[in-house]
């Protein structure tokens, strides 16, 4: 069969772990990569580590964006991949984002986040993370 | 020749495995080398057991909210249930906000309800063909009842709601009167009517036009057609469910069922003609730019094309 020529959407989830309940930046970057083409799923905000997880693979995602504003996220971004390694999710790209001092940036790295923004971050370099990521996240099958 | 990889996905359908259950409908949806293999080897029996529901209606009446609330019920009836959200993709960017699960992250970790968002990707009618693949997949997974959401305007969200046996109409007071229900014309695909967030004014006043609207159905077999529900306080949903279950019985004593999932067969069938068709015309046109007709180039390309199949 002839298969289709254009690049099918990446398919990115964006959610917000913990108990912080400020969503205008994970909003912000739902609306950004929109209208860079891509397919958000939003999950909205209070969700456990573990529901992130769930969510991103029942939906196929090729990477899942974190945003904490909490002070939480050296214990709630790392967790959302433990969660995804023990539903064999352990290839998706997790990025995080929101308030996070630079000492922390290094050890959320080490712990196989993705990339890490801060309010700094512009928000081309973050779509070209989350583009640079879905590459990676890819399968061979789901994408021509 | 089925491929390691499309083996693998079948074996993890079978065994209900959710990343296996994603993978499969992304490659149903991408139209990769596996989904023909997948799709041909998926379990019949399994697919004609399911039933479909389709829920529509104008944004903010409450479909994904109704959908969690069904979800509820159905989950302590211990039936398997699978959701395929529909959002539309941007005509812009072709990008999408799937945001239905907002509402449904309650079900997030119960491994028997299998939630899938789907952006309509622009394309005319070729969301059918992928929601349809999806559903037969989750089907396959064990899914028993499997409903699709999704906004009620467009047509290509009225193909997709002809995709379901039982089709689910959700209004709610504030939008507007029967008059504007009529112009939709979503009333006359509609099994149901919800008049959703009922507690609040005007519910009353709608729910007594719609039953007027709903009249003629209604005398056919005795089943509530008009029901109201407070989704959101988990009100009303058994007896919304309890009127479907009447009514699937009913369908399948009359066959109606399975002249439905006959001519949504057809209509997806259609679909992957235009899918597969759709990008060589793009390219034939592409090749040379012509002032002629539309009309009477159309019937030259379809000419063209044609002969090209000839040689193959």
């Amino acid at each position: 069969m002839a298969e289709q020529e254009q690049q099918t959407p990446y398919r990115v989830l964006i959610g917000k772990p913990g108990l912080d309940g400020h969503d205008r930046g994970a909003k912000f970057i739902a609306r950004a990569l929109r209208d860079e083409g891509f397919e958000v799923i939003y999950t909205g905000i209070r969700r456990t580590a573990a529901e992130i997880a769930a969510t991103a693979i029942q939906e196929d995602v090729d990477a899942v964006g974190l945003s904490s504003l909490s002070g939480a996220h050296l214990r709630l971004f790392p967790e959302v991949i433990s969660e995804l390694r023990t539903r064999g999710g352990e290839d998706i790209p997790v990025l995080g984002g929101g308030v996070i001092p630079d000492e922390d940036i290094q050890l959320l790295l080490e712990a196989g986040l993705d990339a890490i923004f801060t309010p700094g971050t512009p928000a081309e370099a973050i779509i070209h993370s989350f583009t640079e990521a879905c590459r990676k996240g890819t399968d061979g099958d789901s994408k021509k | 020749m089925a491929t390691a990889r499309s083996k693998d996905l079948l074996t993890g359908l079978l065994s209900r495995d959710p990343r296996a259950i994603g993978r499969a409908i992304s490659a149903v949806e991408n139209n990769t080398e596996s989904a023909a293999d997948i799709l041909s080897a998926l379990d019949q029996k399994a697919i004609d057991r399911t039933l479909v529901l389709g829920i529509t209606g104008p944004p903010g009446a409450g479909k994904s909210t109704l959908t969690s609330a069904m979800i509820r019920t159905l989950r302590e009836e211990q039936k398997r249930v699978g959701i395929i959200a529909v959002d539309p993709s941007s005509p812009i960017s072709g990008g999408a906000i799937l945001g239905d699960r907002i509402r449904m992250m309650d079900h997030a970790l119960d491994q028997d309800v299998v939630v899938r968002s789907m952006a309509t990707r622009g394309r005319l009618g070729g969301l059918c063909a992928s929601a349809g693949a999806a559903l037969r997949i989750m089907a396959a997974a064990g899914c028993e009842i499997i409903i699709i959401e999704t906004v009620g305007v467009g047509q290509s969200e009225m193909d997709i709601v002809r995709l379901a046996d039982i089709t689910l109409m959700v209004l709610a007071p504030g939008f507007g009167d029967d008059i504007q229900a009529m112009k939709a014309g979503l009333l006359e695909v509609a099994d149901f009517l919800v008049v959703n967030k009922s507690d609040l004014p005007g519910a009353e006043a709608l729910c007594m036009d719609m039953d007027q609207v709903f009249r003629d159905k209604r005398e056919n077999d005795g089943i509530p057609r008009v029901l109201q529900t407070v989704a959101s306080e988990n009100q009303g949903t058994l007896q919304l469910l309890t009127a479907i279950k009447t009514f699937a019985r009913h369908m399948e004593g009359e066959g109606i069922k399975k002249e439905r999932r006959h001519k949504a067969l057809d209509a997806e069938t259609l679909d992957w003609v235009m899918e597969i068709l759709r990008p060589r015309f793009i390219e034939a046109m592409s090749k040379k730019a012509e002032k002629k007709d539309p009309r009477i180039r159309a019937k030259e390309l379809i000419h063209e094309f044609s002969a090209t199949l000839n040689d193959e």
